[in-house]
């Protein structure tokens, strides 16, 4: 059963030959647990170094340097070229909060704010955000000081098991900026790529209203 | 995922030339252009997507939207699908356009998806996204899992023995049936290629989806205009309200003299292997009375050639009333 594409007489590459999963992949495994497995190096400098500290960190074989901003802050990394923003945020910057549901953009779980606007994380290679202004649900708000719709969510019991949340917090965050109809029916559609296997949909809805109606 | 080398470029001709390298632009890419990723990024993580050079294009100057001089509008390549769907020139002129993207997706997907990545995205049909399973598109000569297999979801019209993957955007059915023309540029220079043009039949290729060629890049699309006083309407039949592809759509544009249509066009969306424009419908309306009636010849001019599969036969009578129900709100 014919299983890759690639070419298996081109030379491997350093990248490759480092990487474990690349050779299983190539030796025929297909799908050996490669589409939601993180490929990120769980190394991260989290303070944001002086320009003119003699503090750079050695290359890492495999990795290129990726600069983000996250919630204001600014971390230079060394990742993976496949390592998507979901996976650099949780396991390299160890910011968790945003959830990984699916990975493939079908569940909205890992809805994060990229220059303001909505996007899910699981789609996006961390390598190009560089430019990017990246928000996520600890950026939001905290436990002193929530934002709006985290205070609405927990006035109004938005939440069961807690997985979907901060992927539907930060989807109707953004949504009170966009074009979005009055009624009930309008919110429900805006919020169509959040779903919640608990159906905590009507306290959701309730919540974002509340929150529309006393802005 | 495999493994891949990301460069940026900062100029279309850049563009073109990394791309050139691979010795495709269709199925199996070497070079990829990457936009949005919404589609790409997907079908890597499955490894639909194998490839070994990303060439990252966001940074080119291809995002604006623009009306034309004499009354069409210009969509940059990059435009997002939200930007396009909620411009006021859009929503003015092209409201089937704003009606077909906001129907797709959800608005997180719409914020990074582009108008040229959405005109090539690629089906759904599940063989197609597992490598366990033969796939003609995916795979040339390995078969198609999808006839006498899971095919509820996919086509009934262009299909062949070969592939009846379903093309499964909205936004191009609205473009086919605003009969838009797609600009590229490549290595023999600047191409427009009329939408009905763009994409193949798959045929004893399926793995060929459009008519692009190694270093073709879709740069902008642009939209003629339309007669005053149509009205338009993109009716989408789904088993969720919401954030679900297509069973069955129907993007019309339609202007009525009196009680006659004077203008019509018909495009067909969940049913076909490409968006399906659909003159056979046209040909029956043109000039004729707005009538259930006529309503239903075009209908079932239109699906004359369906050949349904072992589990998509409702597809057929679903796409006739699609069309009738879409006729009817059109010119009501």
């Amino acid at each position: 059963m014919p299983t890759q594409n690639d070419d298996c007489t081109r030379p491997m590459t350093s990248l490759e030959k480092l990487s474990r999963r690349a050779f299983l992949a190539r030796a025929g495994a297909a799908g050996v647990g490669t589409a939601t497995a993180s490929v990120v190096v769980p190394i991260a400098s989290a303070a944001p170094p002086e320009p003119e500290a003699d503090t750079q960190e050695p290359a890492i074989p495999g990795t290129i340097p990726v600069t983000l901003r996250v919630n204001g802050e600014t971390h230079h990394l060394q990742i993976d070229s496949r390592a998507t923003l979901l996976d650099t945020l949780r396991e390299t910057l160890l910011l968790t909060g945003t959830k990984k549901g699916c990975d493939h953009g079908q569940c909205g779980a890992c809805t994060v704010h990229v220059n303001g606007h909505r996007a899910n994380s699981c789609l996006l290679f961390a390598a190009m955000q560089q430019n990017a202004e990246i928000t996520t649900i600890e950026g939001l708000g905290t436990p002193d000081k929530m934002h709006p719709v985290q205070a609405a969510f927990v006035e109004h019991d938005g939440y069961q098991c807690g997985y979907c949340t901060s992927g539907q917090i930060m989807s109707a965050a953004a949504m009170l900026h966009e074009p979005c109809g009055p009624t009930d029916s309008d919110v429900r559609e805006a919020l169509s790529g959040n779903i919640c296997r608990c159906g905590a949909y009507p306290n959701i809805v309730a919540a974002v209203q509340s929150v529309r109606r006393n802005s | 995922m495999q493994p891949f080398e990301l460069i940026t470029v900062n100029s279309v001709p850049d563009a073109v030339k990394a791309q050139a390298a691979s010795p495709t632009a269709q199925q199996g890419a070497q070079v990829r252009f990457i936009a949005g990723g919404t589609n790409l990024v997907d079908y890597m993580k499955l490894n639909v997507e194998t490839p070994r050079q990303l060439v990252n294009i966001n940074g080119l100057p291809l995002d604006t939207i623009e009306p034309q001089p004499g009354g069409g509008l210009r969509i940059g390549a990059l435009a997002t699908n939200t930007n396009v769907a909620n411009h006021e020139s859009v929503e003015a002129q092209y409201p089937v356009l704003s009606q077909a993207i906001l129907s797709g997706a959800s608005t997180q997907l719409r914020n990074i998806a582009t108008t040229a990545g959405n005109l090539l995205q690629k089906t759904r049909c599940v063989y197609y996204r597992d490598t366990a399973f033969g796939c003609n598109k995916r795979q040339p000569g390995t078969g198609c899992s999808a006839i006498g297999g899971h095919n509820r979801m996919l086509a009934i019209l262009g299909t062949s023995d070969q592939c009846i993957a379903s093309n499964p955007s909205d936004q191009n059915v609205a473009l086919a049936a605003l009969e838009a023309t797609v600009h590229v540029t490549g290595l023999k220079g600047d191409r427009s290629i009329p939408i009905a043009e763009f994409y193949t039949l798959p045929g004893n290729t399926p793995q060929r989806e459009t008519v692009l060629e190694a270093g073709d890049l879709v740069t902008h699309i642009t939209i003629p205009p339309l007669p005053a006083g149509t009205k338009s309407v993109y009716l989408k039949l789904r088993d969720r309200a919401s954030y679900e592809f297509a069973l069955a759509s129907a993007a019309i544009v339609a202007k009525k003299n009196g009680d006659h249509i004077e203008f019509v066009r018909v495009a067909l969306g969940g049913v076909g292997t490409r968006p399906w424009r659909s003159f056979e419908a046209e040909h029956v309306l043109h000039g004729k009375a707005a009538t259930p009636a006529n309503f239903r010849a075009a209908a079932e001019a239109a699906l004359r050639g369906a050949r349904p599969q072992s589990q998509n036969g409702f597809k057929v009578e679903l796409a006739k009333r699609c069309l009738v129900h879409a006729l009817t709100q059109a010119t009501a």
